[in-house]
């Protein structure tokens, strides 16, 4: 990804293929920092968040909620509370997603400046980056930036002069993919076990120790600089649909360059499969795509002409998500996968709801009997009374919906799998 | 016990955090670094360190798959158990983590050199079968780069 024009492919402009972080020298010389300096000297806190509204940037933590409309629901003026939070979710534990990483491995003085701008939006003076365990590199790569941006005052007191003032902590996590339901986020950055808290209140009005906080995804916030360097028209105008900008996609399975790529949000599934990815490796066919984490329903051949956006996916019946593609092929189980999917699930749940708590061992034990031959029509019955138990509104937070999201899909799609499973007593795939 | 120096850098941690529970993570991970776990003892001096109850410190401790309540080996291995690995057989690794060390998931060795357990996904997904051992990630594996991998921590 070198020498890349900045204009089309803001976010990765300037990486490089060895791994390496863009350095703040070269982030410098690529325009960073300036959209900053523009935001706080040339701008006021609501022209920003207005900006970043005429964008349609929508949040790539997965549920695409618009960035500036979530903003705006932190109250501001004089009567508002003075401490205020903007905290960046880069817990990224969804099986099958490995953008964040990309991002902030890749260049993290990117992340810092979203930072600084977002804060200044909304009237924030600390925010955290709260950060995955094991993202070991990333950790390192952030503490220098923080303290890089410290040295050339980007970060600290009196930022470009302004009056604006701005510090940001890095919290490490110890390992548990609920901390990334934002609400869970913020009971763990407070030292508490980490589990979801009843909405409303949202965050934006009740969140880190009861104050006004914002937690956005670390792509969303990578996305702020250039948009106010660049401008809101620009924006949309770099994408192929209503919703702004670019996206971080990638692909991973048996193709034969998993990998990812920054593109125009709404790029086909067809070119990100057979054109960046590279197609399926030789001997092995598609037979299905989680277009976005383990939380997202199937899809097939006959959804590859769906352009990768938020409204567009849920048209083929599932969701963006994550927008990095797990690729099943046609040798690969899907009982097995869902099994796997489901394991975790249940595993990582935290207990609060009994539908997910008491709920996904269930299932994880029917879909293991059927997965290793012991199931019997019943089963599949048992499975498909499930889904709606499990659906959203029956629980405090999205984990267990997102769970049966691929069950769901798979049961509609792969019924034949399923049932073959039941009659020869015994895995086909093995 | 809690060396000197451990009290001073937890101490540090509650004043940095503001208010003492909010140190937790950091404080546990403290404890951790040198035992590699978090005993009663400790969790209790932690505790008051953090002007909590033992209880809400091991509520945390008991929470995070990385903080652990039992002796752990000197190197962790951490096999990925994502389904982007496990399409690439990544479970599959385990047989050779058993071959080569005698231990299954969840066991450490006897002489305490390595503990083996299963990590969520850890966003290799284009490198996958994946693990990591300690702090280093490893990628693309095969049986022969896990017997690699594992020599130089022995
Ligand atoms: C179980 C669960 C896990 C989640 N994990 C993450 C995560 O790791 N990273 C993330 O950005 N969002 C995650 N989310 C979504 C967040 O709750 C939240 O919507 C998101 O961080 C908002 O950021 P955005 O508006 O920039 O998209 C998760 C949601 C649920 C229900
Ligand atoms: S749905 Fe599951 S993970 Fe979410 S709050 Fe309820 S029990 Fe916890």
């Amino acid at each position: 990804m070198s020498a890349k024009d900045p204009q089309a492919y803001p976010l990765t402009a300037g990486m490089e293929m060895n791994g390496k972080a863009v350095g703040l020298q070269k982030y410098e010389a690529l325009g960073g920092y300036e959209g900053a300096k523009k935001a706080l000297l040339q701008m006021g806190p609501a022209q920003v968040m207005q900006e970043v509204k005429d964008s349609n940037l929508r949040g790539r933590g997965g549920a695409g909620f618009p960035t500036g409309q979530k903003w705006s629901f932190v109250p501001m003026g004089e009567n508002a509370p003075n401490t205020r939070y903007l905290v960046v979710n880069a817990d990224e534990m969804e099986p099958g997603a490995f953008k964040d990483k990309f991002l902030l491995e890749g260049n993290p003085h990117q992340l810092i400046e979203g930072m600084v701008i977002s804060s200044y939006a909304i009237g924030a003076s600390v925010s955290y980056v709260f950060l995955r365990w094991a993202y070991k590199e990333a950790a390192k790569r952030i503490e220098q930036a923080i303290s890089e941006a410290h040295s050339k005052g980007y970060l600290g007191k009196n930022i470009f002069g302004s009056g604006f003032d701005h510090e940001v902590r890095l919290h490490t996590s110890a390992g548990r993919y609920i901390c990334g339901e934002e609400t869970a986020l913020l009971t763990a950055l407070e030292g508490k076990r980490g589990i979801p808290r009843a909405k409303p209140p949202f965050p934006q009005i009740c969140g880190l120790w009861g104050k006004p906080t914002v937690v956005n995804n670390v792509e969303t916030m990578a996305n702020v600089p250039h948009i106010i360097r660049n401008g809101a028209k620009w924006f949309k105008e770099i994408s192929r649909s209503s919703d702004g900008g670019t996206k971080i996609y990638g692909a991973s399975g048996r193709v034969n360059r998993p990998g990812a790529w920054e593109l125009p949000m709404g790029t086909p599934l067809r070119e990100l499969l057979e054109i960046h990815a590279g197609g399926m490796k030789d001997g092995y066919k598609l037979k299905g795509i989680m277009p976005g984490g383990a939380s997202t329903e199937f899809m097939l051949e006959e959804h590859l002409d769906t352009p990768m956006d938020f409204d567009s996916v849920p048209k083929a019946g599932s969701r963006l998500g994550t927008g990095t593609l797990m690729v099943m092929d046609h040798k690969t189980c899907p009982v097995g996968l869902v099994l796997n999917i489901m394991e975790f699930f249940a595993r990582e749940s935290c207990g609060w709801c009994t539908p997910c708590r008491e709920g996904l061992p269930w299932l994880t034990g029917i879909l293991r009997k059927v997965e290793h031959g012991d199931g019997n029509p019943e089963d599949l019955e048992i499975l498909n009374e499930h889904i709606p138990l499990l659906g959203m509104g029956r629980t405090f937070c999205a984990l267990a919906p997102g769970a049966i999201e691929p069950l769901q899909s798979a049961l509609k799609y792969y019924k034949q799998d399923f049932e073959a499973h039941i009659e020869k007593k015994t895995c086909p795939y093995k | 016990m809690l060396t000197p120096s451990e009290i001073e850098e937890i101490k540090h941690e509650v004043e940095r955090a503001g208010r003492g529970l909010n140190a937790s993570v950091e404080a546990l991970k403290i404890v951790q670094r040198q035992r590699r776990w978090v005993p009663d003892e400790e969790l209790e001096e932690v505790s008051k360190l953090l002007g909590v109850t033992t209880h809400e410190l091991d509520a945390v401790a008991t929470f995070y798959s990385f903080i652990f309540r039992r002796p752990v080996g000197k190197n962790l291995i951490l096999v990925c158990d994502g389904p982007a690995c496990w399409m690439l057989n990544g479970h599959m690794l385990a047989e050779t983590i058993k071959a080569e060390l005698g231990i299954g998931l969840g066991e450490t060795t006897k002489d305490g050199e390595f503990t083996f357990l299963p990590i969520s996904c850890i966003g290799l997904c284009d490198k996958a079968p994946a693990m990591m051992i300690n702090d280093d990630v490893y990628g693309g594996l095969t049986p022969e780069k896990v017997r690699e991998a594992l020599k130089k921590y022995r």
